[in-house]
């Protein structure tokens, strides 16, 4: 099944006004040995009874865990269904970058309300229309800070999600950046070292908050030390909602906020696509990747939104560009929009449930014989215990139909026979007590 | 039209003009520079006591659909810069010549206004270029 | 329009979580005052009124299905329905990133067919879909070529990138840190093959070429332009952001390409959701398969998919997960739904359209290079610019014709250029409506010129002033 509309007649009709005889004259540019003589070998075509019956099998090979406790960057939450019917508007899906503005209200108008959503949870001055992913969201934001601070090392956390650490460090080798690795103690960073470890060549030091290990850092006091050196704070929220009881990055003394909107109304899907947020500080307005919105008037001087301060982007500014970036995730931020404009204030209680169940069922993990605690400092809604044998516990937990957290053995050697376990407010506490028992039977 | 190019000034290809004062100059871009960049939205200035090099960037105009740099017209050092800009780019397109000056430097070497264009040059330049 | 934050009403009813069944924590012994939030400044609205308000703001917005979308090189086609239901299947919604390979099983065949597919239709020889987007493809691309001259111990530091690029071009190139030289087009609208041997050298990592490109042509010297480049040891990059044309037709692969990405939201028909996400996937040749971002997904004999990190020459990761899985559901589905066949039907009547339009508007319309195109056109307003009727003029009265404007004053080697891309899913009479729109406004430009260039007229808003935008910007909503 294709979707070329053209009947034999039309087509006819069409070559003879282009003044040709066959679809194959149209390709006389191409020089002939490049032209395929044979099919491609791609199955034939199927039609959409057929297809939606082969790809639904395949879908079905993949198991579906009802409990599941894997965090890490993807957290299950409840997602209320107006998300999905209101992203799913035909308007929004199959429209391009609003370029043209008169025709795109629809779409800049919620990217400048997506912008104002990310600027208030962040504490900062302006938000982008969007990034790809957290972590790519993250190293566009070492890029930025080492040309604000023209100084071409950064400082990486290794709180900071491990995946996010390897884009970063892709992104920092191609651009010839050095990076400096900042350990840390009791899962978060201790202040002694970054004080050590910054220096006035640093041109920025990269956190996450709450960190890979659940745990809090110790925003306002990194802020300083970094500051001190003329150096960049950037701060990585991954879970970000756990913005609803904590204090504002921004307000904390974060230069760039960077993260990853999927918590807010987008399924783990596999791991895309997701939102990328960033947000700064006035200051650093041209400094910024990405699109940005802006709110002006039309000739009549009625509100009217449009794309601006394009010069900063690739179509204008290319090879000077701030950033190379074009599609964004401009989808993703609408449903994390009116995720945001349908929770409201109630986003504050899918926090706290989400970081009680976490603890509860932290409490009582850590009162299991071979299972211990390992955060020594608060945490949100993820953690990680230690056990005796890693796979044996999520092998039992798989055969009880329970997706365990992820074994970190394999990012970091150090935490061999750690689980880093998360809970949100869709867990129960009857699922929580599964989780426990089981693990109690040794 | 553009306005007429003032004779004790100099200019560059690059349309930028440069006004002497001794051992001291003053730049800017021309007023047919700023018909080409259409209205602009801000202006990145340089800094305090930075070395510029003759037709090497040395500030930048942006308007909304374009982004320029601004090139030395003799090497230099800034010892100030029109902070008026800042908050008024436009002062460039009302008044190229005066109001909207970018910089101010001490030269550092005066013989490489040898290069330069003097006004009736630069207009019979200009006039060359639009066709 | 009122933003969501005007509408909110503090205290309002609107969502209902369940009670908790743990104990509440106690977030004043958890987290110090001075880190906590004391308000949480987001908006109250009633469901019916958020449901409301972006329905509202869905109608002041324009996509393919409200409308002919011709935006040259951004394939605006089709996004076939069925797609949609496929990614949003629980099998594709519900499994973590990080679930494990066996629990994956259907994700895994999904990134690995398609992966299959996509290098029997470029002509590569591995494919890898992390890339998020046809950018972020492109940056992929250019650090796998800076990873492999690495590996060879040569320095090279310098990238080829037409006049005609798309700015994504350098601006990739420039996030690796490499210089961009600008080449020259001919002529006839390809490639200057003198100026490239004069700036192809062993400091250059080679070019950048959109094929066919920006001004919808095919690049007739491929062979000598592969030549030029490999004969100094440097490498070809296919920018495949016009790949629907060779859909089934041609191989970038065969035709001396090195590397490529794809934009599976232009050629492959998955939506482009206002701007994102899209997908955009790098094709490689033999030599460039050890620097390839990790996971690789491969397939057992016994038909088991796995994820494999351990290549240690790859460049790392570009992202967070493996892909945008869910971008890739809907090529995958949209592929088997063609077939060979329709893959290449495709492509031939992308052409054809484009031709059509090409023949049609040439007496109305000044077109810059006259030559058989591929699936675009570019035109210009050359014959409008004596009633002062500019390229942004006629793009504003289309929208009151109740098109989708096409893009406008790119590539900028033509001045003033309307660049048109029908694409194959357009039927002949969508497409003779806008011809004689195209016809009407030529007509009017010529007749009543302040009509157009007061346009549009019938939109929610007439033009909009950009220079406040930028000299004051108000990016955020505040009360």
């Amino acid at each position: 099944m294709d979707f070329v509309p053209a009947s034999k007649k039309e087509e006819k009709e069409m070559l003879k006004t282009i003044g040709i005889s066959s679809l194959n004259s149209l390709f006389k540019d191409v020089p002939k040995e490049f032209l395929l003589k044979k099919d491609l070998k791609i199955p034939k075509g199927l039609s959409e009874l057929e297809l939606s019956k082969k790809v639904s099998s395949i879908a079905a090979k993949n198991k579906i865990y009802e409990t599941s406790f894997r965090g890490a960057g993807a957290y299950r939450h409840f997602i209320p269904s107006v998300v999905h019917h209101l992203t799913m508007r035909s308007e929004f899906y199959t429209a391009y970058t609003p370029y043209q503005a008169e025709r795109s209200q629809g779409m800049l108008q919620s990217i400048y309300e997506f912008q104002t959503m990310i600027c208030r949870l962040t504490g900062m001055d302006l938000a982008n229309a969007s990034m790809y992913d957290g972590a790519s969201a993250l190293a566009e934001a070492a890029l930025m800070a080492t040309r604000i601070s023209d100084r071409k090392e950064i400082l990486l956390s290794e709180t900071v999600h491990p995946d996010y650490q390897k884009t970063v460090g892709t992104y920092c080798h191609a651009n010839s950046v050095k990076i400096n690795k900042l350990p840390s103690k009791n899962g978060i960073i201790e202040l002694k070292d970054l004080k050590k470890l910054v220096t006035d060549k640093t041109g920025g030091v990269l956190i996450q908050n709450p960190n890979f290990f659940g745990s809090f850092e110790k925003i306002k006091e990194i802020a300083k030390i970094v500051h001190d050196k003329g150096a960049i704070l950037v701060v990585s929220v991954i879970e970000p909602t756990s913005l609803a009881l904590l204090k504002a990055p921004g307000k904390l003394g974060a230069d760039i906020v960077v993260g990853d909107g999927q918590s807010f109304g987008i399924p783990v899907s596999f791991g895309g696509p997701y939102v990328g947020f960033m947000a700064t500080k006035t200051k650093y307005i041209r400094r910024i990747p990405g699109r940005l919105v802006g709110m002006t008037e039309d000739t009549k001087g009625r509100r009217a939104f449009v794309l601006t301060l394009q010069a900063r982007e690739q179509h204008i500014r290319r090879e000077k560009a701030t950033s190379n970036i074009c599609t964004n995730s401009a989808l993703c931020a609408l449903a994390v929009l009116i995720y945001l404009a349908t929770m409201g204030d109630k986003l504050k209680e899918v926090a706290k449930l989400s970081m009680s169940k976490a603890h509860y069922l932290a409490k009582n993990l850590n009162k299991v014989s071979e299972i211990s605690l390992f955060n020594k400092k608060p945490f949100y809604n993820e953690f990680i215990i230690k056990v005796k044998n890693s796979k044996s516990v999520l092998s039992k937990l798989k055969k009880n139909n329970i997706e365990g957290g992820v074994d970190l053995g394999k990012y970091y050697p150090k935490f061999k026979d750690h689980l880093l376990f998360c809970a949100t407010e869709i867990n129960t506490r009857e699922e929580m007590d599964k989780v426990i028992k089981i693990l109690s039977r040794s | 039209m553009s306005k007429p190019n003032p004779k004790e000034l100099f200019y560059t290809k690059e349309h930028e003009w440069v006004k002497i004062n001794q051992d001291t100059a003053i730049l800017g871009v021309t007023d047919h520079a700023q018909e080409l960049l259409t209205d602009l939205v801000f202006v990145e200035l340089p800094k305090i006591g930075q070395e510029i090099k003759q037709d090497k960037s040395f500030a930048i105009v942006e308007s909304v659909k374009s982004v320029s740099d601004v090139y030395a017209p003799i090497s230099g050092k800034i010892i100030e810069i029109n902070q008026a800009l800042n908050d008024e780019p436009g002062l460039i397109n009302q008044d190229a010549f005066n109001k909207g000056w970018i910089a101010k430097i001490k030269i550092s070497n005066k013989k490489e206004l040898d290069k330069l264009m003097n006004s009736k040059k630069y207009t019979e330049y200009c006039k060359k270029e639009e066709h | 329009m009122k933003t969501i934050f005007e509408k909110s009403v503090p205290g309002q009813s609107t969502v209902q979580l369940p009670k908790s069944d743990v104990p509440e924590i106690k977030i004043n012994s958890l987290i110090p005052s001075a880190y906590q939030r004391k308000k949480l400044n987001l908006p109250v609205v009633s469901k019916i009124n958020v449901v409301r308000h972006y329905t509202k703001l869905s109608q002041r917005n324009f996509g393919v299905d409200q409308g002919f979308y011709p935006l040259g090189s951004c394939t605006m086609k089709y996004n076939p329905r069925i797609n949609e239901d496929m990614a949003a299947l629980p099998g594709f919604c519900y499994p973590h990133p990080l679930a494990d390979d066996k629990d994956a099983q259907g994700g895994l065949e999904i990134y690995y067919e398609l992966e299959q597919y996509l290098k029997e239709i470029t002509g590569f020889d591995a494919v890898v879909l992390q890339p998020a987007a046809g950018a972020h493809g492109e940056a992929t691309g250019a650090m796998l070529m800076k990873a492999y001259f690495e590996n060879r111990k040569e320095k090279r530091t310098k990238m080829l990138i037409p006049d005609a690029a798309h700015g994504t071009n350098p601006a990739s190139s420039s996030l690796c840190g490499f210089e961009s030289i600008t080449i020259k087009s001919n002529a006839e609208g390809g490639i200057d093959l003198k100026d490239l041997e004069k700036h192809m050298d062993k400091e250059t990592v080679g070019l950048m070429l959109t094929n066919p490109n920006t001004l919808g042509l095919f690049e007739r010297n491929i062979k000598k332009v592969a030549k030029i480049i490999h004969k100094k040891g440097g490498l070809l990059y296919c920018d495949g952001a016009n790949m629907n044309p060779m859909l089934g037709v041609t191989r970038p692969g065969d035709q001396g390409f090195d590397l490529i990405q794809l934009n599976l939201h232009k050629s492959f028909s998955t939506p482009h959701g206002g701007g994102g996400p899209g997908s955009g996937p790098v094709g490689v040749n033999k030599k460039l398969i050890p620097f390839i971002p990790t996971p690789i997904i491969k397939k057992r004999k016994n038909g088991f998919y796995y994820r494999d990190y351990s290549p240690q020459k790859s460049i790392g990761k570009v992202r967070a997960f493996m892909g945008n899985f869910g971008v890739i559901v809907k090529a995958y589905t949209y592929i088997r739904s063609l077939g060979s066949n329709g893959l290449r039907r495709a492509g031939q009547h992308s052409v054809l359209n484009a031709n059509y339009i090409r023949v049609k508007l040439m007496p109305h319309y000044h077109l810059a290079y006259n030559r058989i195109c591929m699936h675009e056109s570019v035109f210009s307003d050359k014959k409008q610019q004596k009633y002062d009727v500019s390229t942004l003029d006629i793009a504003k009265r289309l929208l009151d014709y109740g098109y989708h404007a096409p893009t406008i004053y790119f590539p900028m080697i033509v001045h003033g250029a309307i660049m048109i891309e029908p694409n194959e899913t357009e039927s002949k009479s969508t497409i003779d409506g806008f011809i004689d729109a195209m016809i009407q406004i030529a007509k009017e430009s010529k007749e009543n010129p302040e009509l157009v260039k007061s346009a549009p007229n019938n939109m929610p808003i007439t033009r909009v002033n950009e220079l406040k935008a930028a000299r004051d910007p108000n990016l955020k909503w505040e009360e």
